[in-house]
C-alpha cells in the first residue's frame, strides 16, 4: 500500500558527500541532527504506517474504559451511584476524566494524532496517485521466468499474431505494445478507493464535530394536553455544543392533543406497554397548524429540530387547600416512573399556603393493590385503580431562599412531618376523587383527575448528513481498496527454431491475492485458436 | 399452528439441531482419527496458488476412504443440522404475535449468529476448500448453541416498542453475517498460527493448508466481513439510533465494543499492506478482533448493565418508557 518509500530511522547526515549548508563551519557528530531534519524526522515517523497502526490500536485500547466505567454522559446516574460506591477510586478516576473518557484530552489526543497521521498519510499518497494515474505500465522485464508467477508454451503462429491476441485478452488492461511484447496493468482505481476511504474518514469527523459543536440536544417533559413552544428557558434540561447558538432555535411549537397506549394484557411480557402515539399539533414560524402522530422510531422534523417520544408518565391532578379554604396548588403533577409498573414518585410544593407551606411527597400507583406482605404496590403500568399515597410537611419549603430546587425534589430542612394525634406518620393516601383534611387545621388535599405526560426529546445536530455522506463514502472507498485488484501482466513472443515462445508473467501488486488463476486463465486464453 | 406450538417446535428443532451437529461432529472426529493412521500426508503446493493435499498412497487406504466417508458424512449431518436450525428460527418468529423476524433477544440472537456461521461455513465449503475447518467450525457451533440453550434462553416475547423497526432486519442481518464471516476468518487465522508454528505436524494439522493459503482465505473473509461490519455498525447503527434514541452515536457500550472491533480489524487489514506486521501478527490482530466480536455479542450484557442494547430482560430496566423499556 505504501507508494513512497518512506525511512523510519533518522537521515543521514550528508547525502551524496555534500555538506549540508545549515552546519557549514560546524563539525557535528554522528546521530547529531538539525532542528529541520529532526521535524522532518519526527513527521515522517508520525506519518509512518506502523505509527497509524499503533495509534488504531491505542484509540481501541482507550475506549476500553468507557464501556466499563458508567460515563456521565451515558447513564449520569449510574455515574454517580458508583462514584458512592467508591469513594477511594473515584478521585483518581476523576483526575483521569475516565467518567467522561471520550471527551478527555488525552482521548483527543489520540485521535487528534491519528487524524495528523492519516492527513500526513494520504496528501503525499494523493499527489503520487495523480501522477501513477497517467502512467503507462512498466516496460516488460528482460526475464519473465524470474517473476514469481509465469508461464510458457510454444506456438505455431507468428509473435505478431500472439501480441494481437494478447491485446484482446488484456482488453481490461491499460497496455503499451513493442516490438515483442504486451506489458499491461490494471486495478489504478484501487488506490483511489483507499484515499477516498482515508478522506471519508476525515469527512466523518467533520460531520460528527459540527453536530457536537453547533448542535443541541434537550429534553422536556410535557403533560398531555398542554402545549410548548421552542424557547431556551421551557426546556427541563438542555445540552448545547460548545458553539451553539442560541438564536438558531428553531421557531416552533406544539399541542400534545392526545397520547394512545396499549397495555399487554397475556403473554410473556404482560405488562408492558406497546403502541405509544402522541398526538402533536404543530406549527413552523407561526404557521399554519398541522398534525403528526409522534411515535418511538418515528421522529418529527421541525426545520433542523427533532423530537422524539423517549418516555412517558403520569400526573395525577392534585388540590391542595390551605387552613384557610383557598387553593395553594392545583393541577396536573408530574410524577416519575420507578419501575415497570409505574409506580411513581413526585413531590407537590404549595409553599404559600397558610397558616404554613404544605408539601406532599409520596407515591403514586397507576393499579393500586396492597398486601401486608409487600405493603402498596401497583400491578401493572395501566391506570385501573389510581391511587396516590404521600407524605406530608409542613412549614418553609426553601422556595422563596433564592436557590434553584428540582421540581422532584422536596427540601424539608425547614420543615417537619405532619403526624397523626398518636404520633405516625400521617398520609394521604388517596383513590381518584378523594378527598382528605389534613390534622392541625392546615388544609385538605384531593386527588381530582389523573392527566398523563410524555417526555421529548428534542434536538439539533448539524452535520449528521455530512458524517452520514461520509461513511457511504468511507464504505465506497473500502469495497474498492478490497477488492480491485492491482495487477501487472506482460506477454512476451519471440520466433525460436522450434516455433513462437510465449512467455506470460503475472505480478499481484497488492500483495496477498492469489494470482496463479490469473496467470492461467490468460494463458488458456492466449491459446486459443482465434 | 398456534403460537405456542411454533414455540415448542422451535424449542425440539434446537435440541435436535444440537444432536445431529454433535452427530457431525463425530463424524468428523472419526474422519480425523482414521487420518491419524494415515502416513504423514505429502503437502504438495501448486505453484504458489492453489494447495493441494495428497495422501500418500500406502497400506493404510482403506483408513483413508473411511475418513473420506466420513468426512462426507460429517458435512451431509451438519447440513441437515443446519436446516432443522432454521426451522428452529422459524418457529422462533412465527411463535410471536404478531409474527416477527426472530432477533427479539440475546437467545435468538445467538441462534441466529451460530446459524450464519454454519451457513457460511457450508456455503464456502468447497469454493475456499474448507474440508479442513469442519470439526472446529462444527464444534465451535455446537458449544454456543449450548450457551445459547442453558444460559440465554428466554420465552418468545413481543419485540420491544424500539425494536420494532425495519432497521431491525437490516441492522441485524449485516451485523449477523460479519460476526459469521469474521469467526469463520479467525478460525482460519488460528489455524494459520498454529500451522506456522508446527508446519511438520501430522494428523489433523496435515490437511490444514499450507500457511500461505490459510493466510489468503483468512484475508479474503476478513475482507468481506468488514464492510458488511462497517455497514451495520457505522451505518445503518447510528441511523437506527439517531430515530430511536435521538442521537446517531451515544457511547453506549455496545457501541463502544463495536467501534473496538471494528477498529482493531481496520489494524488487522492495515497490518497486512504494513511491512513487520504481515503474517503472525496480522493473524493476532485478527483474533483479538473476534475476541472483542464476541465479547460484545454476548459479554458485554453481562458486564454492563448501563447498555441502551441489552436485551432479554437480564436487568429489570430503571425508568420505563417507550425507548427506555428493555432494550
Amino acid at each position: 500500500m505504501r507508494i513512497t518509500p518512506r525511512r523510519s530511522s533518522p537521515p543521514p547526515l550528508r547525502s551524496s558527500g555534500e555538506q549540508p549548508d545549515s552546519v557549514a563551519g560546524h563539525a557535528r557528530k554522528p546521530g547529531e541532527l538539525t532542528l529541520k531534519e529532526m521535524l522532518r524526522w519526527a513527521w515522517r515517523q508520525l506519518t509512518s504506517m506502523r505509527t497509524a497502526l499503533l495509534l488504531l490500536l491505542l484509540l481501541a485500547v482507550a475506549a476500553i474504559p468507557g464501556s466499563i466505567i458508567p460515563q456521565n454522559g451515558v447513564d449520569s446516574l449510574k455515574a454517580s451511584q458508583w462514584r458512592d460506591a467508591h469513594p477511594k477510586l473515584t478521585p483518581v478516576y476523576e483526575k483521569l476524566g475516565l467518567f467522561h473518557v471520550f471527551s478527555t484530552p488525552w482521548f483527543a489526543a489520540i485521535y487528534l494524532l491519528l487524524l495528523i497521521s492519516l492527513v500526513g498519510c494520504f496528501i503525499p499518497r494523493i499527489v503520487v496517485y495523480a501522477k501513477a494515474l497517467r502512467a503507462r505500465p512498466p516496460r516488460t522485464p528482460s526475464n519473465l521466468d524470474r517473476l514469481p508467477e509465469h508461464a510458457q508454451f510454444l506456438t505455431d503462429r507468428s509473435p505478431a499474431e500472439v501480441l494481437d491476441r494478447a491485446d484482446v485478452v488484456l482488453q481490461k488492461y491499460r497496455r503499451d505494445r513493442t516490438d515483442d511484447s504486451v506489458s499491461a496493468e490494471r486495478g489504478y482505481l484501487r488506490e483511489a478507493g483507499n484515499l477516498l476511504f482515508h478522506v471519508s474518514v476525515l469527512i466523518v469527523l467533520i460531520g460528527f464535530a459540527m453536530g457536537s459543536l453547533f448542535g443541541y440536544k434537550g429534553g422536556v417533559i410535557v403533560v398531555v394536553g398542554q402545549g410548548w413552544a421552542n424557547n431556551l428557558t421551557q426546556y427541563d434540561d438542555f445540552a448545547p455544543g460548545a458553539l451553539f447558538n442560541p438564536d438558531n432555535l428553531d421557531d416552533f411549537s406544539f399541542d400534545i392533543k392526545g397520547f394512545d397506549v396499549t397495555w399487554l394484557t397475556s403473554g410473556p411480557a404482560k405488562g408492558q406497554a406497546r403502541g405509544f402515539v402522541s398526538h402533536l399539533d404543530y406549527s413552523q414560524d407561526g404557521g399554519p397548524t398541522k398534525s403528526y402522530d409522534l411515535k418511538v422510531n418515528h421522529p418529527l422534523t421541525i426545520g433542523g429540530t427533532e423530537l422524539f417520544l423517549i418516555g412517558h408518565g403520569y400526573a395525577p391532578v392534585i388540590t391542595v387547600r390551605d387552613g384557610q379554604g383557598n387553593v395553594a396548588w392545583s393541577g396536573p403533577t408530574v410524577f416519575l416512573p420507578e419501575d415497570q409498573t409505574f409506580t411513581s414518585i413526585g413531590v407537590v410544593k404549595a409553599a404559600d399556603a397558610e397558616p404554613k407551606g404544605i408539601g406532599l411527597r409520596g407515591w403514586f400507583y397507576p393499579t393500586y393493590a396492597f398486601t401486608d406482605a409487600s405493603g402498596p404496590f401497583s400491578v401493572m403500568g395501566d391506570a385501573k385503580n389510581p391511587a396516590i399515597s404521600m407524605q406530608v410537611y409542613a412549614g418553609d419549603l426553601g422556595l422563596d431562599s433564592g436557590t434553584s430546587q428540582s421540581v422532584y425534589a422536596l427540601d424539608t430542612s425547614h420543615a417537619s412531618l405532619v403526624k397523626k394525634a398518636d404520633g405516625k406518620p400521617f398520609r394521604v393516601d388517596l383513590a381518584l376523587g378523594q378527598k382528605v383534611k389534613l390534622p392541625d387545621g392546615l388544609g385538605s388535599v384531593s386527588f381530582d383527575g389523573l392527566d398523563r405526560w410524555n417526555k421529548l426529546k428534542i434536538s439539533r445536530t448539524p452535520g449528521v448528513r455530512i458524517a452520514l455522506a461520509g461513511v457511504l463514502m468511507a464504505l465506497l472507498g473500502l469495497l474498492g481498496s478490497l477488492f480491485i485488484r492491482p495487477r501487472r501482466a506482460w506477454v512476451r513472443a519471440r520466433e525460436t527454431e522450434d516455433g513462437t515462445l510465449v512467455e506470460v508473467a503475472v505480478l499481484d501488486r497488492a500483495g496477498g491475492d492469489d494470482v496463479a488463476p490469473v496467470l492461467a486463465e490468460i494463458v488458456e486464453r492466449l491459446e486459443e485458436n482465434t | 399452528m398456534s403460537n405456542s406450538a411454533w414455540g415448542t417446535l422451535s424449542d425440539q428443532a434446537v435440541a435436535f439441531a444440537g444432536v445431529v451437529y454433535f452427530l457431525a461432529l463425530l463424524a468428523h472426529l472419526v474422519e480425523w482419527s482414521a487420518l491419524r493412521q494415515v502416513a504423514t500426508p505429502a503437502t504438495v503446493t501448486a505453484g504458489s496458488g492453489e494447495v493441494l493435499v495428497a495422501e500418500r498412497p500406502g497400506p493404510t487406504a482403506a483408513s483413508s476412504s473411511r475418513a473420506e466417508l466420513f468426512g462426507r458424512l460429517g458435512v451431509l449431518l451438519t447440513a441437515g443440522a443446519a436446516f432443522v436450525h432454521f426451522i428452529a428460527l422459524l418457529g422462533r418468529g412465527m411463535a410471536a404475535d404478531p409474527n416477527r423476524v426472530p432477533w427479539g433477544n440475546m437467545y435468538e440472537f445467538t441462534l441466529s449468529g451460530t446459524f450464519v456461521v454454519a451457513v457460511l461455513y457450508l456455503a464456502l465449503y468447497r469454493k475456499l476448500a474448507l474440508h479442513w475447518m469442519a470439526p472446529i467450525v462444527v464444534a465451535f457451533v455446537l458449544t454456543l448453541l449450548m450457551v445459547a440453550v442453558i444460559w440465554l434462553y428466554g420465552p418468545v416475547a413481543p419485540l420491544t416498542e424500539a425494536l420494532n423497526s425495519p432497521w431491525l432486519v437490516i441492522h441485524v442481518v449485516s451485523a449477523v453475517i460479519a460476526t459469521g464471516a469474521f469467526t469463520i476468518g479467525g478460525i482460519a487465522s488460528v489455524l494459520y498460527l498454529v500451522k506456522s508454528k508446527h508446519p511438520d505436524a501430522g494428523g489433523y494439522l496435515a490437511r490444514v493448508p499450507e500457511p500461505p493459503a490459510l493466510d489468503r482465505i483468512a484475508y479474503r473473509l476478513h475482507s468481506f466481513a468488514f464492510p458488511v461490519w462497517t455497514f451495520a455498525v457505522l451505518i445503518t447503527g447510528p441511523i437506527w439510533a439517531h430515530q430511536a434514541w435521538s442521537s446517531f452515536w451515544n457511547w453506549d457500550p455496545k457501541e463502544v465494543w463495536a467501534f473496538i472491533t471494528w477498529v482493531v480489524y481496520a489494524g488487522y487489514l492495515h497490518a497486512r499492506a504494513t511491512a513487520g506486521w504481515r503474517g503472525r501478527r496480522a493473524a493476532w490482530l485478527a483474533l483479538v478482533g473476534m475476541a472483542t466480536l464476541w465479547f460484545n455479542f454476548i459479554g458485554i450484557n453481562y458486564f454492563s448493565t448501563t447498555s441502551q442494547h441489552s436485551y432479554a430482560g437480564l436487568e429489570a430496566p430503571r425508568v420505563p418508557g417507550p425507548a427506555q423499556t428493555s432494550r
